[in-house]
């Protein structure tokens, strides 16, 4: 049962279920196409590039660089705004595909562009668990 | 010669109009756009029932629209409420004219989103990333300037120099909504929002509504103005990354490029003519990636283009003359386009510039366009 608090859930289809399972099992995963090997996030119904079905979702090594962040100040959902300011990074996956998320552990004076990350991964409740970065080392 | 350079100089802008911008809760999308088509119809003298062509954008639904102008067009175009529409919707219609579909076709845009209370963010626009707090375009600029901050040393006294320029442009715009000077310091100190952008790098968010009238050069001259012709036009779009809306990794950078390739080819002039810039500026930053990707500076010196007040009148690039969204009116690029016609007809007043004679509009978007307009 959500509540006018609850923070907004994420779209689980039969395209994103398995990227959901593989969370809550503490594990990063992206769209793989099986036809010819191209990697994705988000999920996708057909392969973007060869528009194959025959996908799955594949875990990762779960480390990358982080391409760029940003702090939010404003709270356009009211269940952000006690978290408010808030850090949102983009993350380029060691394997390929580009992820938002949080990156948590750090001030932002200490967040370099380019700097190593990886996933770790916040339990919100028995379905729902968040893969979030922090910086590696 | 390419194929589509064949529309240079073919089709003309001949009425422009537009509504106050400000906060309108009493009218609706149909009543502004009405007002604007009224405007728009006065400005170039035709005759309301020779138009026959309608494309609407933010407007709810064409057929109500087209009910209450009493029109009953021959061809018929409804666009998405989205910032990037203005460009292509103005190119969209050229394509049509030239073809014969109709003859005279009236564009019309109308934004309620002030009285309305619109957001751009959170509930009203689920994404992907909503779990992680991730929403609305000013975030997605946030994290390209952001990027352009660490790869470049670009600096937020730089882009404030973008929001201090068109703001001084609105203050001698009688018609823009913000008429408070700003300073540098001013950008330095407004809250901030999502970081690295603050208050003032955010376009505002009003009611109001644009109209624009085209037809092909020939009809044009029976017309009440001297038409404004589409002289160049180019187009690219970046999908790949749709899901993070707004965002490009690289700035649209490749897309402006091609983009600027395509008008000016077309128009046959380059960057060093353009005697006034018009570029879409639904956040500051936008306006850096631009004009880097147009060329006016290499990728990458956006920041120190713009240093000292170049984008202001007088300065080397006057870009945004009407104070753009930043501080005029958040017209998704229409007003803009309407400012380009203004500017080359000479009706701008104090904010004229002198023998404006090619007129440059641009949106960096993941529908990236460009349209140059030249005295016909
Ligand atoms: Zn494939």
């Amino acid at each position: 049962m959500q509540t006018d608090i609850a923070k907004p859930r994420p779209k689980i289809d039969n395209v994103s279920r398995g990227f959901w399972d593989h969370a809550r099992a503490e594990r990063l995963s992206v769209q793989t196409c099986a036809a010819c090997g191209e990697k994705h996030f988000p999920g996708s119904p057909v392969c973007p590039k060869c528009l194959s079905e025959d996908q799955s979702w594949v875990p990762v090594s779960g480390r990358g660089k982080l391409l760029s962040w940003v702090r939010f100040h404003r709270a356009y959902w009211d269940s952000f705004r006690e978290d408010l300011p808030y850090l949102v990074c983009l993350v380029g996956l060691d394997e390929g595909p580009m992820l938002v998320s949080n990156l948590v552990g750090v001030e932002p004076e200490a967040i370099a562009i380019g700097a190593e990350v990886e996933v770790v991964f916040e339990k919100v409740d028995e379905e729902l668990t968040l893969p979030k970065f922090r910086l590696r080392g | 010669m390419n194929d589509w350079h064949k529309l240079k100089d073919r089709i003309a802008i001949v009425g422009v109009g537009n509504t106050p911008y400000g906060n309108f809760p009493e009218i609706d999308d149909y009543g502004l756009g009405a007002r604007a088509f009224r405007s728009a119809v006065e400005d170039c003298g035709i005759e309301k029932d020779k138009i026959d062509g309608l494309l609407v954008c933010r407007v709810p639904h064409y057929a109500r629209m087209g009910e209450i102008l009493g029109l009953n067009p021959r061809w018929t175009i409804q666009m998405p409420p989205h910032g990037r529409m203005s460009g292509m919707a103005i190119i969209e219609a050229a394509a049509a004219l030239d073809a014969g579909l109709c003859d005279y076709a009236a564009l019309i845009y109308a934004n309620i989103g002030r009285s309305r209370r619109v957001n751009y963010g959170g509930e009203e626009s689920p994404g992907v990333w909503d779990p992680w707090g991730f929403t609305s375009p000013g975030a997605a600029h946030a994290m390209m300037f952001q990027r352009h901050r660490a790869l470049y040393g670009t600096t937020t006294r730089q882009l404030a120099e973008v929001s201090v320029a068109f703001r001084h442009h609105a203050c001698l715009n009688p018609a823009a909504v913000m008429k408070q000077p700003i300073t540098i310091d001013d950008h330095e100190a407004a809250r901030p929002i999502t970081e690295p952008l603050r208050l003032l790098d955010y376009c505002l968010i009003n009611d109001g509504a644009v109209c624009i009238i085209m037809t092909t050069k020939e009809r044009a001259k029976d017309l009440k103005k001297r038409p404004v012709m589409i002289s160049g036009i180019g187009a690219r779009e970046a999908y790949s990354t749709s899901s993070i809306g707004n965002f490009d990794l690289n700035f649209w950078y490749d897309e402006m490029r091609d983009v600027g390739a395509q008008a000016y080819g077309m128009a046959g002039v380059g960057p060093a003519d353009v005697d006034a810039l018009m570029c879409y500026d639904n956040f500051s930053p936008t306006v850096l990636f631009s004009l880097e990707g147009l060329g006016f500076c290499e990728q990458g010196e956006a920041g120190a283009f713009v240093e000292g007040g170049a984008l202001k009148l007088g300065g080397r690039l006057p870009t945004n003359t009407d104070g753009g969204h930043l501080s005029n009116s958040y017209m998704q690029g229409w007003a803009l386009n309407i400012e380009a016609v203004r500017q080359i007809r000479g009706e701008c007043g104090e904010r004229q510039v002198p023998d404006a004679q090619v007129v440059q509009y641009c949106g960096a978007t993941p529908c990236s366009r460009s349209i140059i307009y030249t005295p016909g």
